[in-house]
């Protein structure tokens, strides 16, 4: 494919419906799933798993949204004038007995992971989180495994990964470049 | 930002982003765990030596919040008391190795003298007249709250201006934010060329139906002598905010702490125009986003994002 595009938007909406379709069977028994987004793409992509998992089981998924920003291991670590833009966190409704999953674009070193789970404990207990990503693209650096991946792309440190949607970026697709290795996890 | 030693430092972007980043935290504080990781291991220095309820309490709390560990030190019952000298206690505390020390002092420029002696980020928590800047910025977080912008709101600023730290920052923050100040008050009691700040003087009350915020300061007893006031009755008759004065679209503020009866009566204390207790509350937000912006964009001697290892190896 042209440009390093590795998922165009149907394959991107296929990886969608198939996540989907896994969460439900992997906790059938259970009828408290929640989904809550990893800002910024993890959030968007959440909110497009509830409405599939909504559409295929016609019963509700709470939804809601974490930013990691007060969470990050690197804080005082960057350089002055690269602090990370601050969103704001939304989780409505208790967490007490649901299985959360944590929905995000690109699983990488897995520190964002890591913060999210922390930043979930914050707001309650739930009883198990699961984790759905779009990309795994490998190179973790903590113990942490997803539960549903979209497509697994083994890459090198030094290229990129970017997912775009189309409610940030007016598209839909996944593109792996070579660049410097400047991470955005 | 490394350091917050006065507003005049700041542009409109700086102070954008902090009250940007004080929205985040309020929602913080609406949870059931109303604290976060971010400054974990991290030593905040309180160091006071002049009287504070609000603003001392409230950069502990904010400290506490963002889970770093806080030292409180104030000048009576320590060794302040016994006559060391600011440098020295500078020296004493940076042992700790702080990365924030806020310091309120009597003496104007005292946070910039402690910048240059310690290699922690340094907060003006008010020194003497010059500036409160963690004052100011709570407070035009509470007026967009309100307002949702400054732009073109007209904010007279009323009473004792020449002793007041606070006119002096909150002149600099609310104009950059885009609003028209005046100041009021008797002549002894404005300073000489405050028009220089970018603001308008009155010495009546006469035209104050026209703002949108009075924000009465409070009468500093302490810093006077006798000789600004013919007498206390005849600024209360002329300048106090009453219910006269003050009409029901008008917001009123006040940093607190109030001499009821003096700058304000009784009753436009308790009014729903008056925003007292809604300033003290987004002090703590306000606060807990200082400390982020200084401590969150890099340590001494950390050039990247990689921390860079310190320890030396044996040659």
């Amino acid at each position: 494919m042209s440009d390093g595009i590795v998922l165009d938007r149907d394959d991107l909406r296929r990886a969608l419906v198939r996540i989907a379709h896994e969460i439900i069977e992997s906790n059938q028994d259970r009828d408290r799933v929640a989904l809550v987004g990893i800002h910024s793409r993890g959030a968007f992509m959440a909110r497009r798993l509830r409405a599939l998992i909504e559409e295929l089981t016609g019963t509700p998924v709470p939804l809601g949204e974490v930013d990691i920003t007060f969470y990050r291991d690197d804080v005082g670590s960057r350089p002055i004038g690269d602090q990370p833009v601050v969103h704001s966190s939304h989780i409505d409704f208790p967490l007490e007995g649901t299985t959360v999953v944590l929905v995000d674009d690109v699983l990488f070193t897995g520190r964002t992971v890591r913060a999210a789970t922390e930043a979930l404990f914050d707001y309650g207990r739930p009883d198990r989180v699961q984790l759905a990503v779009l990309v795994d693209r490998g190179h973790r650096e903590l113990p942490i495994r997803p539960d549903f991946v979209g497509k697994n792309l083994p890459t090198s440190l030094d290229q990129r990964v970017n997912v775009r949607l189309e409610e940030c970026d007016d598209v839909d697709e996944v593109q792996i470049r070579e660049s410097r290795p400047v991470e955005a996890e | 930002m490394k350091h917050l030693l006065s507003i005049a430092d700041l542009s409109r972007p700086d102070i954008e982003r902090i009250m940007g980043v004080a929205e985040r935290f309020s929602e913080v504080l609406e949870r059931d765990i109303k604290k976060v990781p971010t400054l974990r291991g991290r030593t905040v220095v309180n160091l006071f030596y002049e009287s504070s309820t609000r603003t001392s309490s409230s950069f502990e709390l904010a400290a506490k919040r963002l889970s770093a560990d806080l030292v409180s030190v104030r000048s009576n019952g320590s060794s302040i008391d016994k006559g060391e000298s600011l440098r020295d206690t500078i020296a004493t505390l940076s042992a700790y190795d702080p990365a924030a020390i806020v310091i309120r002092a009597p003496w104007a420029g005292a946070a910039a003298i402690v910048a240059g002696h310690t290699t922690a980020s340094v907060v003006n928590a008010g020194d003497g007249k010059h500036e409160h800047p963690s004052q100011a910025l709570l407070d035009v977080y509470t007026l967009r709250r309100r307002l949702g912008s400054l732009d073109g709101a007209d904010i007279w600023i009323v009473g004792d201006v020449l002793h007041s730290r606070v006119a002096r920052s909150n002149i600099h923050a609310f104009t950059r934010m885009g609003a028209r100040v005046t100041v009021c008050g008797p002549p002894t009691l404005i300073p000489r060329d405050v028009e220089a700040l970018g603001c308008e003087v009155r010495h009546d009350l006469d035209g104050v139906s026209a703002a949108d915020v009075i924000y009465a300061l409070r009468m500093q007893h302490e810093r006077m002598g006798d000789s600004f006031l013919p007498s206390m009755r005849e600024y209360v008759a002329n300048y106090q905010i009453d219910s006269r004065r003050l009409h029901p679209r008008q917001l009123l503020m006040h940093p607190g702490p109030v001499n009821r009866g003096v700058e304000l009566s009784a009753e436009v204390i308790e009014s729903p125009q008056a925003l007292i207790t809604e300033q003290v509350a987004a002090g703590l937000v306000v606060r807990m986003a200082i400390l982020y912006e200084l401590l969150s964009g890099g340590r001494q001697g950390v050039a990247g994002p990689a921390p860079v290892p310190t320890v030396e190896q044996p040659a």
